[in-house]
């Protein structure tokens, strides 16, 4: 169900004062981070951004590598806006919206170079490791990336490397090499314009009601390693500056949070 | 069957336990929460044993596709899948034929407890994601479709469950787990309602006598009592 | 006066759970009270001295409930008042709209039901000439509080302006209830919307399709409360708990008196 104009109205000219659920502009809303919960994965972590429910998963597989690129191990990155989630989420193919979030999340993870690909390498040019992030919209309330973000690295940060037997097949009766090669922990922080006006981590009818997005992943050195902008208006280079500090400041804080709940798991 | 069992699987059955533990007329631990997804009409989530189904009832809803309108009565739309992590080797995302049928037999297992005719010309939508699979996919999907939809408020005649009755070294077994399905003789999924324990879905593929077809049936009556005990419990607790 | 077994498993045994209803007046003070949740297949009652109402079946003596509800036994009328479920439109009910699309001679109303309403000029107080430009009344975006004049069995619904209670509502803010909760959050005889209504200062306009419009200073408080009066509508006592949730809010924010002295 789309947002009523008077609701979208509503916020539109009280967001300078408060946001419709009372959060300050850079406020979160409560995040929980699960891990483990899906016994059939090899990584997996459930996130909760508010109402906002997702679950991501890492399945493995042995594959052909790329020609350009014989020794290193393959990601992909998927999402399924699952009918789960929204009366508004068509079945069928990814739409625009999926595709996005999946190459949103993808960029952080490839371009922070989190994965060390080169050690998922089994057999130059014949056999590397392919990881597989799927992500699932379990509930839509808004600020999907960012959940599916943290989802997608907290799985990887857990999971585990299955062991191939003799024959060359992976053994799936719980036998593993190891945790993933993983150097860094990229966090997405998605930001928007409502009239103008700065508002962090949107619920679903704030994002409706949003000019601009902006992304902003974070790696552990407080450098950026990939952004994106969306949504239909225009955007000052102050406003961007500011979205991407909002960004550094935040993601340390959930940083924190995912290494809690992977210590946890690990303990 | 026979050579490619590997070797612990080839004793399914030993002094009357089954490999986890189990006895032949006892299910798997059943759990169901209610309302676990805010967004939607309806919502359950449940794990039996391993198995781990998450079921969200949109609707009745402005029917789509419109051709598929139907004037007297509204349409269950039923969606089946399983999710890529759900098995040991990943499920590649989309519909498949295997999604495709088990979306129709669990329409029809719904559909005869549901008062349609209270929605003409409307859609009620039901997606069904399988998010750990151990077998018995498609009846915890149907439980938890069936508490999803009393959670909606939708009228219905009754609930329905489902559960399966399998054939395993010989013997009658009540609600395989993955390897029992995968190196037993038989497997059964059947789905009753709550108020007559009538049948509405019912498939197998394997190896049955008349008298073991018998014995399942009656089997299957008495395991899925405490799954209908389990559904409303559920739905209880979440109004308490 | 009858004594019926009232039996909540479906499984047709007497168990620990089995309880006796008589029909004298205490007893229906109870059960209203305890408000007893039933869920579809549950058989309420086994006698041909009750009659099926709103929300159950029957089948031979038994009647059984369909739908997740209350249950309700009022002179020999056995009906569940359902917790949960779509809108269903009445005539006289008021609801909540926004307008989506203007034709000729009429406007389509969607008040989130999957067929919209039909608001025709002959349903608006002013006398409209054929031809007129109908958005110099109503146009895209409006929100009305309007009444049903009209349903078919096919789903037409037509509304009416023509109701003094009936208006356009400008600037406030809709917040969605699930429809069978809306009676509960009226009260009786409007006693726990009047409170909501005086404790925040708020305006309240409460649609039957689960729509409430609000406006005032203490928007955020009337919201919240409104989400706790739909979350809790199935307990006992709940206008005292509202009543002092409410006051707990004000003392948080300052009631809307103190802030006019300032």
């Amino acid at each position: 169900m789309t947002i009523l104009y008077q609701n979208k109205q509503y916020i539109r000219d009280n967001i300078t004062k408060k946001r419709d659920d009372e959060r300050s502009n850079d406020e979160f809303r409560k995040i929980t981070i699960e891990t483990g919960v899906i016994g059939r994965a090899e990584g997996s972590a459930r996130v909760k951004i508010g109402d906002t429910e997702i679950i991501a998963g890492i399945k493995m597989d042995i594959g052909k590598p790329f020609p350009d690129s014989p020794a290193e191990g393959v990601i992909m990155v998927n999402s399924e806006f699952s009918a789960l989630a929204s009366p508004d989420f068509e079945n069928g193919p990814p739409r625009e919206d999926s595709i996005e979030l999946s190459r949103v999340v993808d960029r952080g993870i490839r371009e922070s170079k989190t994965l060390d690909v080169e050690k998922l390498c089994v057999e130059e040019g014949e056999k590397v490791w392919m990881v597989f992030i799927d992500i699932t919209i379990v509930n839509h309330d808004g600020n999907l990336i960012d959940a599916a973000g943290i989802g997608a690295i907290t799985a990887l940060l857990t999971a585990q490397i299955p062991k191939i037997d003799k024959d060359g097949t992976i053994n799936r009766d719980g036998k593993f090499e190891g945790a993933l090669p993983i150097r860094d922990i990229p966090v997405p922080i998605t930001s928007g314009l409502i009239n103008n006006t700065i508002v962090t981590d949107m619920n679903k009818n704030e994002t409706e009601c949003a000019e601009a997005i902006f992304t902003v992943a974070t790696i552990k050195n407080e450098n950026y390693c990939a952004m994106q902008k969306a949504g239909p208006s225009e955007m000052t280079d102050e406003q961007m500056l500011k979205i991407s500090e909002i960004a550094q400041k935040e993601s340390k804080k959930i940083r924190s949070a995912i290494e809690a709940a992977v210590k946890k798991h690990k303990a | 069957m026979g050579s490619n069992v590997p070797e612990k699987y080839k004793t399914l059955i030993k002094d009357d336990k089954r490999i986890d533990g189990r006895k032949l007329d006892e299910l798997r631990p059943v759990k169901i929460e209610v309302g676990v997804i805010p967004s939607a009409s309806g919502s359950a989530y449940i794990e039996i044993g391993n198995t781990k189904v998450l079921a969200a009832v949109h609707g009745p809803k402005e029917m789509f596709p419109r051709h598929m309108i139907d004037e007297d009565k509204a349409v269950l739309n039923v969606r089946y899948a399983m999710l890529p992590f759900s098995t040991s080797d990943r499920v590649r995302p989309g519909p498949s034929r295997r999604s495709n049928e088990i979306s129709k037999v669990t329409r029809h297992a719904l559909e005869s407890v549901i008062c349609l005719e209270e929605y003409p010309a409307m859609g009620i939508d039901l997606t069904l994601d399988i998010i750990q699979a151990d077998a018995g996919t498609r009846a915890t999907a149907i439980t938890a479709a069936s508490v999803a939809l009393a959670h909606a408020g939708i009228p219905m005649k009754g609930l329905v469950a489902a559960t399966a009755i399998g054939k395993i070294n010989d013997k009658l077994a009540v609600d395989l787990n993955g390897p029992e399905d995968n190196f037993g003789q038989t497997d059964m999924p059947i789905a009753m309602i709550s108020t007559n324990k009538n049948i509405t879905l019912l498939q197998m593929d394997g190896d049955f006598s008349k008298e073991e077809f018998k014995t399942a049936l009656s089997m299957a009556k008495k395991a899925i009592g405490p799954l209908f005990e389990a559904q409303k419990a559920a739905l209880r607790k979440y109004y308490e | 006066m009858t004594s019926v077994k009232i039996i909540p498993k479906n499984d047709g045994k007497t168990n620990k759970d089995t309880e006796n209803i008589k029909t004298d007046k205490a007893d229906i003070q109870n059960k209203k009270q305890s408000k007893k949740i039933v869920l579809p297949g549950d058989i309420l009652v086994e006698s041909i001295d009750f009659l099926a109402g709103y929300g159950t079946y029957r089948e031979g003596k038994k009647i059984y409930s369909k739908v997740l509800g209350l249950l309700r036994d009022k002179e020999h009328v056995i009906s569940v008042i359902p917790l949960a479920g779509p809108y269903t439109p009445r005539p006289r009910d008021f609801i909540i709209g926004e307008v989506t699309y203007i034709g000729y001679s009429n406007w389509k109303v969607n008040f989130g039901y999957p067929n919209d309403a039909t608001l025709p000029m002959s349903g608006v107080p002013e006398f409209i000439e054929n031809g007129a430009d109908l958005t110099r009344y109503y146009k895209r975006g409006d929100l009305l509080f309007a009444a049903i004049d009209s349903v078919t069995k096919g789903g037409i619904i037509q509304i009416t302006m023509k109701d003094k209670r009936a208006r356009k509502l400008f600037n406030g803010k809709i917040i969605n209830i699930s429809p069978p909760k809306v009676p509960r959050l009226i009260g009786k005889e409007g006693t726990m919307i009047s409170q909501i209504k005086n404790k925040t200062g708020c305006i309240i306009n409460v649609g039957q399709n689960g729509r409430i419009w609000v406006k005032g200073d203490n928007e955020a408080l009337a919201t919240r409360t409104i989400k706790m009066v739909e979350k809790l509508s199935h307990k006992s006592g709940l206008t005292e708990t509202i009543s002092r949730y409410l006051d707990d809010g004000l003392k948080k924010i300052g009631t809307p008196e103190k802030k006019e002295k300032k």
